[in-house]
């Protein structure tokens, strides 16, 4: 087995002397599609800055494999309306591209032609998908997405996510997603973790897509792109509501009250 | 026959012109205004000190104005309320310059030199000076454009491609302190900020790429160094502030052009 693409070992982060992340280990494999999932103020953006290596770490380690290239696609960029920049001047940075490869990457993600359009006149959905194309351009072996669903309908996440599919089967690169859905996530993540300032408990949304409530919920629009994660939910009618923290939360039986649109 | 003082003078501008142009552009994007006006505001402090010291005035406001660019940067890393921090850091730094160059004795200071510029008394040693910090500026600028475009982008992309954005922004902030101590000489103190400003806000009306608004920014800071000495020259206006609303003039023609029209 090689090593990781990118591991940490009892991370802790603090925020003027909070900690926002507490003792967090986790690897991420080659090829790997991970989940991390966690509701607001989880530390999941801090821990995506700690693996980028925007925020040092109080304790513990952040290992990245040597010469590991990262596509990093952040949830929002505050493009001031005083920089000019087309979407082709924006997919060269920080590398200089070829048209053609401009081109393709802008195919493969869906918004083709859309070079010489400025950054500003891009709508939300079409700004999501620049913004993987530029990371897809860097070559990356780990793609690193942040909060990227944010703002979109049932059917568009799940064509993000069928997309996303395909990148890593036609890439290879391993894949970071941090989404704040905690129940939703990509059935092809081969791990799910959920964050709450430390590692509550981590999966596979694979126990969950086998129940029979699962072609119900999802069958139909989204192909199978989406999957429940089960834990934390509706506490109120859970006898175990503590375990949340526990080591088998992934495990639960899939009762969540999901309805359709 | 024109007059060696107006080559010099329009050489040292020109000179200028090159350095501000894609730094003005950073201050913009970035929104670092207010920063080029503590930073050069500083330099008072620093011609004051250089006067009493007998160290050269170019090295004193270099060192001076290099000293709160860093002091400013620390700050805003931190977190701190910039809008208040630099007001205070600023206006004390002018202030306490005004003060120390009241007590400078046995030179005869011309204050008005120092906060308006003096651009018609520079000596050829000064052209060179300011040829040369203003190559360095241009040159580091120009060598890592890529990386200080993504770090201001984002800080956060900028690292995950393996760019240190507070090594970008370092670079910066010496890049600005070489600007202030190479321009304190043409249009002062008090207006350096506005020659960093105002060309790169003109520019942006009328540029489609980062490197166009860059580039055009020297330009029209350029064409605003020679409109300011023709003026200065047929109406006896002061030359610096003469420069600056030069370029407030092209901004407000580029602002006011009829819509549609290619430039």
């Amino acid at each position: 087995m090689s090593a990781p693409l990118l591991s940490t070992r009892d991370l802790t982060v603090q925020f003027e002397g909070l900690p926002v992340l507490q003792n967090v280990s986790l690897d991420i494999a080659r090829g790997e599609i991970v989940t991390v999932v966690g509701p607001n103020g989880s530390g999941k953006s801090t821990l995506l800055k700690a693996l980028l290596g925007t925020v040092p770490p109080e304790s513990g380690s952040v290992q990245r494999a040597p010469a590991i290239s990262i596509g990093y696609v952040p949830q929002k960029l505050a493009l001031d309306a005083s920089l000019p920049i087309s979407v082709a001047r924006f997919l060269s940075l920080p590398k200089r591209q070829s048209a053609a490869r401009i081109a393709a990457q802008l195919d493969r993600v869906g918004v083709a032609g859309l070079q010489s359009h400025p950054m500003q006149g891009l709508s939300g959905g079409q700004f999501q998908r620049v913004l993987l194309a530029r990371a897809l351009l860097m070559s990356p072996d780990l793609l690193i997405l942040d909060e990227a669903t944010q703002g979109l309908d049932q059917p568009g996440v799940a064509r993000f996510y069928r997309l996303i599919e395909e990148v890593r089967r036609d890439m290879g690169c391993a894949v970071l997603m941090v989404s704040h859905d905690l129940h939703v996530v990509m059935s092809a993540s081969d791990r799910v973790i959920c964050l709450n300032g430390h590692v509550c408990c981590q999966g596979t949304p694979h126990v969950v897509r086998s129940a029979p409530e699962y072609r119900a919920l999802f069958g139909l629009g989204t192909e199978g792109t989406l999957a429940l994660y089960q834990h934390e939910h509706d506490h109120a009618h859970d006898a175990e509501g503590t375990h949340i923290h526990g080591p088998d939360c992934a495990h639960a039986k899939a009762t969540l009250e999901h309805s359709h649109d | 026959m024109i007059d060696a003082f107006l080559v010099r003078a329009a050489l040292a501008g020109l000179g200028v012109a090159l350095a501000t142009g894609p730094l003005g552009a950073f201050v913009v994007w970035r929104r670092m205004a207010y920063f080029g006006d503590a930073t050069s505001h500083a330099a008072v402090l620093g011609v004051a000190l250089a006067l009493g010291t007998g160290v050269p005035v170019f090295g004193g406001t270099l060192a001076v104005a290099l000293l709160m660019a860093l002091a400013v940067s620390i700050l805003a890393s931190r977190g701190h309320a910039m809008d208040t921090t630099l007001g205070v850091l600023s206006h004390s730094a002018l202030a306490l310059g005004l003060v120390a160059v009241s007590f400078v004795t046995g030179v005869r200071v011309d204050l008005e030199a120092f906060l308006f510029g003096d651009i018609l008394a520079v000596s050829w040693a000064d052209v060179a000076l300011i040829w040369g910090g203003a190559a360095v500026v241009a040159g580091l600028v120009a060598a890592r454009w890529s990386r200080l475009l993504t770090m201001t982008l984002s800080a956060d992309l900028a690292q995950s491609a393996g760019i240190n954005p507070k090594r970008e922004g370092l670079i910066l902030t010496l890049a600005m302190a070489v600007v202030v101590a190479v321009a304190l000489k043409v249009v002062g103190a008090l207006l350096i900020a506005a020659l960093l400003i105002i060309p790169s806000a003109a520019a942006r009306l009328i540029s489609r790429s980062p490197e166009q608004m860059a580039t055009l920014s020297s330009v029209i800071a350029a064409l605003a160094v020679i409109a300011g000495l023709g003026a200065s020259w047929t109406w006896d206006t002061p030359a610096g502030p003469s420069i600056v609303v030069s370029a407030g003039a092209v901004f407000l023609i580029l602002q006011l052009r009829p819509k549609g029209a290619k430039v």
